[in-house]
């Protein structure tokens, strides 16, 4: 058994919301408060905005034996498939306008509930399921992967330690939403397991970041990514002082690491992990490339892929990179797998966008490929695009029904109506010719 | 980060004059790299989801865009931002009342 938090006194700040602290007694009475209104219901899609509100509903979910789920986007599909999968589900949501097609349970005010007379925090069995996370599939069924308590706990301790925060009580900003593995671990789940205190906004603008800093006190950590870390730097908004920052979803580019180190005065760790892993490694750009790994994982290759397997992973996971392991606890990547897609930290493959665009009613053949980061990017972001042979749909109605089917971040820049496709004699498709099929097409429409 | 950037259809407001609203176009179509004409964005239709197709990423780039333009830091806390995005005219209108440059 683990306690359901790590703060070990009734008035440790477990929270801030604009800038007022939440005391962990405070988190247990609306934890215990919303528990008692969850139904009957064994799985809850946790859809809250506000990270505190997540974190009451992660907590109590926890503490009453129910399972989270976290789809990382809300597709109609999507939801449809969840739906099939656990015919139970509830969406607790703190939006009036929540859209989600699940029975709707809206955040409660549990204001009312007082503090406990004794600061006692509950137990949660190391193996209790606690969410299920889930990836996209080649096949279009989104895969689940079971997080138990124990494992996740295990994790976020670590992370703590390697961010260097133990013994601190950090204040953790985060522009990341909680739903995402990398948010859930960083922005929630270590905050909670390690005794620190979350924000409950998720700032957006440069601006908002720099606001949402300078209302908590230090130590504080801003929890992001290299999309929000080059809009911060390219603004020119100044900040106060932070005392680490933390990246993951891509890998940040070293001289930016270290632009953003001098420019901040701060310290700069990146993280490496994966929705199916969690984080399992680290490393400091100023220092070096080679990342260190969590103790007791394990890479190995295999078929040419790189799998990774011990500590809090669950079950041996290929991994979707190309890694160079350089010693028992360390590797570098060299580049990510031709068919992945990570678009500001939503994951998908070519194979799986492909086969939504297949299954278009209309759509005879069709593909996405990778275009190359816009020059003068600030935010750093690289597309897809995509070339299809649909001659009786127009783009708008194409659109839309891919819209439905896949996280808006992967609609296709451009989308290329053409009579076939480039494919060679194996049926196989160069994404070279795909892309200079699609260039020769809008230098025309153009024309 | 869809939350902050709310797609509220409103009132018209002021657009800072169609010289502002042309440039500002422009700038959304090079900045994003989309393959329609500028003065083919409708500017009362919404710029984020469904009408012109864009997301928080592009948001992001758009506010970056227009902070080193016109030297106004957007930010989603402030009421008004709300509707900053429910369309072109209301984008400028928010730039003609805030630039400093």
């Amino acid at each position: 058994m683990l306690p359901l938090i790590g703060h070990v006194r009734a008035e440790a700040t477990l929270a801030y919301r604009g800038g007022a602290a939440i005391s962990a007694a405070r988190f247990l009475a609306d934890v215990a408060e919303l528990g008692d209104r969850l139904g009957d219901s064994r799985h809850v899609l946790n859809a809250c905005d506000d990270r505190y509100r997540f974190a009451v509903g992660l907590a109590a979910c926890a503490a009453t034996g129910r399972v989270s789920l976290l789809p990382p986007t809300h597709t109609r599909d999507l939801i449809r498939q969840l739906r099939a999968s656990f015919p139970d589900a509830v969406c607790l949501t703190d939006q009036a306008a929540c859209t989600i097609g699940l029975p709707h349970l809206h955040y409660p005010d549990t204001s009312a509930r007082p503090v406990a007379k004794h600061f006692s925090v509950p137990k949660v069995p190391a193996t209790q399921l606690l969410a299920y996370v889930f990836t996209s599939g080649s096949t279009g069924a989104p895969q689940p992967w079971r997080k138990r308590f124990g494992p996740l706990v295990t994790c976020v301790r670590e992370e703590s330690r390697r961010l260097g925060l133990e013994g601190t009580a950090a204040a953790i900003v985060a522009t990341v939403p909680p739903q995402h593995m990398y948010g859930l671990e960083s922005s929630v789940l270590m905050p909670l397991a390690a005794g620190h205190a979350l924000c409950a906004e998720r700032p957006f603008y440069p601006a908002d970041i720099a606001a949402a800093l300078d209302l908590v006190p230090r130590p504080r950590v801003l929890v992001s990514t290299p999309v929000h870390l080059r809009a911060l730097l390219g603004s020119g908004v100044p900040l106060p002082e932070v005392d680490l920052m933390v990246s993951a979803t891509a890998p940040l580019p070293q001289p930016l690491a270290v632009e953003i180190e001098e420019r901040f005065a701060t310290r700069l760790i990146d993280l490496y992990g994966s929705t199916e892993t969690g984080q399992i490694a680290t490393r400091r750009l100023s220092e070096g490339l080679e990342w260190q790994l969590w103790p007791g994982v394990r890479l190995g290759h295999r078929d040419g892929d790189t799998w990774a397997d011990g500590g809090h992973i669950e079950q041996p996971t290929r991994l979707c990179d190309v890694i160079e392991v350089t010693g028992p606890e360390s590797f570098r990547l060299q580049g990510r797998q031709a068919d992945l897609v990570n678009i500001a930290g939503k994951r998908s493959s070519l194979a799986y966008l492909n086969h939504q665009l297949a299954s278009i009613p209309g759509v005879h053949d069709g593909a996405f490929f990778h275009v190359e980061e816009r020059r003068g990017s600030h935010t750093g972001v690289a597309r897809v695009a995509a070339c299809v042979v649909a001659p009786r749909l127009d783009a708008a109605a194409l659109m839309e029904l891919l819209r439905e089917r896949i996280d808006p971040v992967f609609l296709p820049r451009p989308l290329v109506f053409v009579a076939r496709l480039p494919r060679n004699s194996t049926g196989k498709l160069p994404q070279e010719a795909l892309m200079a099929l699609a260039a020769a097409h809008l230098k025309s429409s153009v024309a | 980060m869809s939350d902050n950037v709310s797609p509220l259809r409103q009132a018209p407001a002021p657009t800072g004059g169609a010289e502002l609203t042309a440039e500002v176009a422009a700038l959304i179509v090079a900045a994003l790299n989309l393959d329609i004409a500028a003065a083919e964005i409708d500017a009362d239709g919404p710029l984020y989801g469904e009408g012109l197709g864009l997301d928080s990423i592009d948001i992001l780039e758009i506010a970056l865009v227009v902070s080193k333009r016109y030297g106004v830091q957007l930010r989603a806390d402030s009421q008004e931002n709300k509707s900053i995005f429910a369309s072109l005219r209301h984008l400028c209108g928010y730039i003609a009342a805030h630039r400093t440059k």
